[in-house]
């Protein structure tokens, strides 16, 4: 009995060391953004109001979730029919692309930018000047989180068995992936799909080299001039990355227990 | 066993290569429309190479399958129109058993009402009405496979083909499923191919066994023929248990045992050679000119097997009724000796 006390009391301890150690700075940040300017007493939203007032930052916010959302709706294109297509006809390829996916894990991002600069004016030039063509750069950055989300969930289910039981009964491969294969990934591409939001929203490295305009980019920029500006839009983008994962661990769970009834 | 709702199925010389291995080698097969034809043999001699080369789930390297006269060789498997059940269970989890069912139907563009029907009316075949809106998680194995059955089914397919589709599933509910396979092929008249290395399940449900043995067919017969008539070595060793007795031919007539027994076609044409006995065909007696002693017996319910060394060293089995087994003791001398039924006599 008195083992299970000192078990839940340590439960309990860690959980509240765990609970300060992240919570202290969100408080601290929303502290010192609702600060009136100066040595002035009481509170002031200034700071959160000019996050959608200040053109330069709701632009930069516009584009570093749009950036979001094609790097996902990308990743999610290119990884999940590839990576079928390899578990189905070349299995002995499995180790090379899973080698290729985790590289950009192993090259510094400096180095990346450096390298794929050329290949970014190809890309400029096609798309034009928009940080939206920072997509391409990115979908290479969430590869490696991305490719073992999604590993995961296909090494949870028979795709042969599967796709070749649609196959017969007369579906063709769109059929295959969209009805069968992505339903029963649902939670490894949810994965990936909010691990690739959060390092989106919080990427700075290419974004600053390659000269665009993001979140990260003008939060940086404001920490100069307006810190309490820069640390609203800090505190927003973590508080949004924070409800897309506690989204997910939500989803999980109702799906879990729905398949469980 | 023909049917007019079933198609004729004709694999013509059809050859898969798989890098140094030819998996079928000109392997030839004709079933008739309505007939189920299981496909017999070990691991790797291409029984589920050619289930699947008819399935279009692989290509031929060369050869030209038909299904109702049509060339189906380079047609896509989605467009084969063919039933198909695996060995692992392949219903699709994130639909409820209805949806599974009624997936096939779906493609087909059929309206959700009748989709539905069509779905409830093969899941009422293989009894499991009641279930349509569970998960497959939530169903037995065997359940698992009834609704793959019904899945394949309920789109009327050319052709119903089941590869090892009761192999994951423990012996009781094999046998019921495999009775109950065989009602409803019988009822809907379903042209089927089944592929199986279990012997006894290929002999209870087909209309004729295809023995295969390295890429080609070595026998396509009745199942009773195939087991009192097999056409070579292979099969009769593949095919049931067999002694291997010693054995004269003279003109067609062989002297095993001291009994004279016709020989089969394949067997050696004269001189002496192996007969292949079944258990069965191996008789066991009391009465005087014992030729042989009891080494052990085996107890199996109604019958029993009896293992005995014949004066010279041959060890046979014979399988006696379990009321005269438990006479026997081991050193006890016997006679032994062979029906006289046709027998296969090998070299050797």
């Amino acid at each position: 009995m008195s083992g299970s006390l000192a078990w839940r009391v340590f439960r309990w301890t860690v959980l509240l060391l765990l609970a300060a150690y992240f919570l202290i700075p969100l408080w601290s940040m929303l502290d010192f953004s609702t600060q009136a300017p100066g040595t002035q007493p009481g509170r002031t939203l200034e700071a959160w109001r000019a996050l959608v007032e200040d053109p330069a930052l709701r632009e930069a916010i516009i584009a570093s979730l749009l950036l979001a959302l094609f790097t996902v709706v990308l990743m999610v294109l290119l990884l999940v029919p590839t990576m079928v297509w390899v578990r189905l006809r070349v299995p002995g390829a499995s180790r090379l692309v899973e080698f290729l996916c985790l590289l950009p894990l192993t090259i510094p991002a400096l180095v990346i930018v450096v390298g794929i600069k050329n290949v970014m004016l190809w890309v400029t030039y096609f798309v034009g000047d928009t940080p939206l063509a920072l997509t391409f750069a990115y979908v290479i950055l969430v590869l490696p989180y991305s490719y073992r989300a999604i590993d995961a969930a296909l090494s949870a289910i028979d795709v042969a068995t599967l796709s070749e039981a649609a196959r017969s009964l007369g579906a063709g491969w769109t059929t295959v992936m969209v009805r069968i294969v992505l339903p029963n990934i649902v939670p490894g591409v949810l994965s990936a799909a909010f691990v690739s939001v959060a390092l989106v929203l919080g990427e700075y490295t290419f974004a600053s080299l390659l000269h665009y305009d993001t979140l990260p980019t003008e939060i940086a920029l404001l920490g100069k001039s307006q810190a309490t500006v820069s640390v609203a839009a800090s505190l927003a983008s973590l508080i949004l990355a924070s409800a897309l994962l506690l989204g997910l661990g939500l989803f999980s769970r109702e799906r879990r227990t729905s398949e469980g009834q | 066993m023909a049917s007019d709702s079933g198609l004729a199925v004709n694999f013509n010389s059809v050859t898969r290569v798989f890098g140094s291995v030819r998996a079928l080698d000109g392997f030839d097969l004709h079933i008739a429309p309505g007939e189920l034809v299981a496909l017999l043999g070990p691991s790797g001699c291409g029984k589920t190479t050619a289930l699947r080369i008819l399935a279009g789930l692989d290509q031929a390297t060369s050869g030209r399958v038909d299904v109702g006269g049509r060339d189906l060789t380079r047609v896509p498997a989605n467009k084969r129109d063919m039933g198909m059940v695996f060995q692992a269970y392949s219903l699709f989890p994130h639909l409820t058993v209805l949806e599974n069912v009624a997936f096939g139907l779906k493609l087909r563009g059929q309206d959700r009402a009748s989709r539905h029907r069509r779905a409830s009316e093969v899941l009422e075949l293989v009894g499991l009405s009641e279930q349509g809106s569970r998960y497959a998680h939530q169903l037995s194995g065997g359940q698992q496979q009834r609704v793959a059955l019904a899945r394949a089914l309920a789109i009327e397919p050319s052709v119903l083909l089941l590869d090892e589709p009761l192999s994951a599933l423990d012996a009781k509910v094999r046998s019921q499923l495999r009775d109950e396979i065989r009602r409803v092929q019988l009822e809907v008249g379903t042209t089927t191919l089944f592929v199986t290395h279990d012997q006894e399940e290929a002999l209870a449900i087909a209309d004729r066994v295809g023995v295969m043995n390295e890429g080609h067919l070595d026998q396509l017969a009745a199942p009773a023929d195939l087991y009192a008539q097999p056409a070579t070595r292979f099969v009769a060793e593949f095919v049931g248990l067999n002694n291997r007795v010693p054995a004269v031919v003279v003109s067609g007539r062989a002297e095993v045992l001291g009994t004279e027994v016709p020989t089969i076609e394949g067997s050696l044409a004269q001189g002496p050679g192996q007969a292949l006995v079944r258990p069965e065909s191996v008789t066991v007696g009391r009465d005087g000119g014992a030729n042989a002693s009891v080494v052990s017996v085996s107890f199996l319910g109604p019958i029993s097997r009896v293992y005995c060394v014949i004066d010279g060293g041959q060890q046979v089995m014979a399988q006696v009724a379990s009321s005269f087994a438990v006479t026997l003791q081991p050193g006890d001398r016997v006679t032994v000796g062979v029906e006289p039924t046709p027998l296969l006599v090998i070299a050797g």
